[in-house]
């Protein structure tokens, strides 16, 4: 059983989740907003990534990462490292990947919530922050769990997109998607399955948990 | 309470959706804006809430000025006290009855807020039930809920949106009741908006009728009624009995109107010149039957004959429409028991005065 690999893929989905559920928030807040046409534009490229294959999605990543492009000089000169082939990318590369399956689900949890119930929240004197947090965020909070848990499984099983952008390097870049991969190439089968196993296990429970809390949720409301 | 004043509002707009608003509403008065669905009237409230902001406003209340397009002045919802009470009532679903009058409650400190909230939900009769979620309550009590949640911010101006829609018959008129009660002990001045003309009439100080975004007359409801500032009007306000004819002269106490072959004495109304083309209307209360068993008053007061095409009960009354003999229709009521007596029946001949007093000339 790889630990490190499965720990690094553990580790990326959290920090996926905790980078890109806050900033999925605040982009929906702007997006049910907007204008419908923007709004329009914009959901098509969000979901891009549900069809991209992971090849192409890979390479377009690369070419913003690697040296060539300001986005990775800027992160070079300001870290010292490269983005391509490290962990640091393979977040970044996750924000981007998993951005339908955080945005989608905010989406339609802020959408649903009626334009009055907000304004009622200003009427009664409650600042937009104050609403925010106090109205919107537990109205939309299904949402917000969905977004989480699917930001979390699709990480885990990501598999072309990482293997594009940070390569296989043991403890750096190699998750455990990748290395079931290794592992069936180096016919070490037995590996293989145990790994597969547990992302098999880690997935369903995580859904499980979701789809047997959501009704709980949906009663409360 | 805070300094409570008059409410006054002026909204002038041309696109994207056309808006001549122009009323003001006095302390402890209620002001009915009615019109058909599409005429702007939930966007009013909104503008007087801060929530929505055409391109001229002027919206003052008591010494504050909320809104001042020409000064660039726009205050946010959260600065105004204005206490909304939404069609739907908006109320916040994941929090309990009490929960959702304590969000109103920020300009209290937090350690008062919870004994405030009760008495408000006591107020509005629904002690007991200050734990239950919006979902867990009645139509009714929803609707009580928001009319707490919106007096806890101890408004300056009361906005009812529809209030009664969403609930039955019974429950209408107890909710109905309790405004009329409330508004003797808050005196602040409150806009309702209703779309039902009996209920403005029933509750309202005053009536603004209100059609594509224009105030087309603010008046209390006999005048709108009995006096409609314009044809439009007394169409928007479905009023029975509207006809065209020509003022044929002016007496010193008589307005005289040629209406066909007919020449009927009017009201004297001296805005007119003779000669002029004229609408006009009688209200059905003004339309006197010729009883069989005797005569009554006003029986040589402006006499039509015809036949009668239709009859409906309405519980004690009767709604009589005759066609005149040059095909004119008029309708009045009558009570059922005058109605049998007098043998009203579908095809039966019958005779009617219009009485002067009821006849109003308008611009056509």
């Amino acid at each position: 059983m790889d630990w490190q690999a499965l720990t690094l893929s553990l580790k990326l989905a959290f920090w996926a989740c905790l980078l890109l559920v806050p900033l999925a928030t605040l982009l929906v807040r702007w997006l049910i907003q907007a204008p419908p046409l923007v709004r329009r534009f914009c959901q098509v490229v969000i979901a891009l990534p549900l069809v991209l294959p992971p090849t192409v999605m890979g390479f377009y990543l690369l070419q913003l990462f690697g040296r060539g492009s300001p986005l990775g000089r800027l992160y070079e000169r300001l870290t010292g490292e490269s983005l391509v082939f490290s962990f640091e990318g393979l977040v970044a590369a996750a924000l981007v990947f998993n951005l339908p399956f955080a945005v989608q689900p905010l989406e339609r949890a802020f959408a649903a919530i009626p334009r009055e119930v907000r304004e009622a929240a200003w009427v009664s004197g409650l600042s937009p922050l104050a609403t925010f947090f106090r109205i919107e965020l537990p109205l939309a909070w299904p949402g917000l769990i969905s977004a989480l848990v699917l930001t979390f499984t699709h990480t885990l099983g990501e598999f072309g997109v990482l293997l594009m952008v940070g390569g296989a390097i043991p403890g750096e870049t190699r998750t455990a998607a990748i290395a079931i991969y290794d592992s069936v190439q180096a016919l070490e089968d037995q590996a293989a399955a145990a790994m597969a196993l547990v992302l098999l296990a880690v997935s369903f429970l995580t859904l499980a948990l979701v789809y047997l809390w959501a009704p709980a949720g949906e009663r409360a409301r | 309470m805070e300094e409570i004043g008059e409410l006054v509002v002026e909204l002038a707009q041309e696109e994207p959706l056309p808006l001549k608003v122009s009323f003001a509403v006095r302390p402890g008065e209620l002001l009915a804006l009615v019109g058909p669905s599409g005429s702007g009237k939930t966007t009013v409230l909104r503008t007087i809430a801060g929530l929505y902001r055409p391109r001229s406003q002027l919206i003052r209340c008591a010494r504050w000025c909320w809104a001042d397009s020409g000064r660039g002045i726009h205050l946010p919802p959260q600065r105004r006290r204005v206490g909304l009470v939404f069609q739907d009532y908006a109320l916040f679903p994941h929090l309990s009855a009490k929960d959702n009058v304590m969000a109103a409650l920020g300009h209290l400190p937090r350690s008062a807020r919870p004994e405030r909230a009760r008495e408000l939900l006591a107020a509005v009769r629904l002690a007991g039930l200050e734990r239950r979620r919006p979902h867990q309550l009645s139509g009714g009590q929803r609707q009580r809920v928001a009319l707490a949640r919106a007096l806890a911010r101890e408004p300056r101006v009361l906005l009812l949106d529809e209030p009664f829609s969403a609930v039955d018959q019974v429950t209408r008129r107890r909710l109905q009741r309790e405004l009329v009660l409330l508004r003797q002990r808050m005196p602040v001045p409150t806009v309702l908006v209703t779309h039902d003309l009996e209920e403005a009439a029933r509750l309202a100080d005053r009536i603004c009728v209100l059609y594509r975004g224009e105030t087309l007359q603010t008046a209390p409801p006999q005048e709108v009624l009995h006096r409609p500032a314009s044809s439009l009007v007394a169409r928007l306000v479905d009023l029975a009995n509207i006809f065209t004819g020509e003022v044929a002269a002016q007496h010193a106490e008589r307005t005289m109107l040629r209406w066909g072959e007919r020449l009927l004495e009017a009201r004297k109304q001296p805005g007119f010149s003779v000669g002029q083309r004229v609408a006009w209307v009688i209200p059905p209360a003004y339309v006197v039957l010729h009883r069989r068993d005797r005569p009554s008053r006003g029986e040589r007061e402006n006499p039509v004959a015809g036949r009668i095409v239709e009859l409906v009960s309405f519980g004690e009354n009767t709604h009589v429409t005759m066609e005149a003999e040059d095909r004119a229709r008029i309708q009045f009521t009558v009570s059922a028991h005058v109605a049998g007596r007098n043998r009203l029946a579908p095809g039966a001949p019958v005779r009617v005065s219009l009485l002067a007093e009821g006849i109003h000339l308008m611009e056509t």
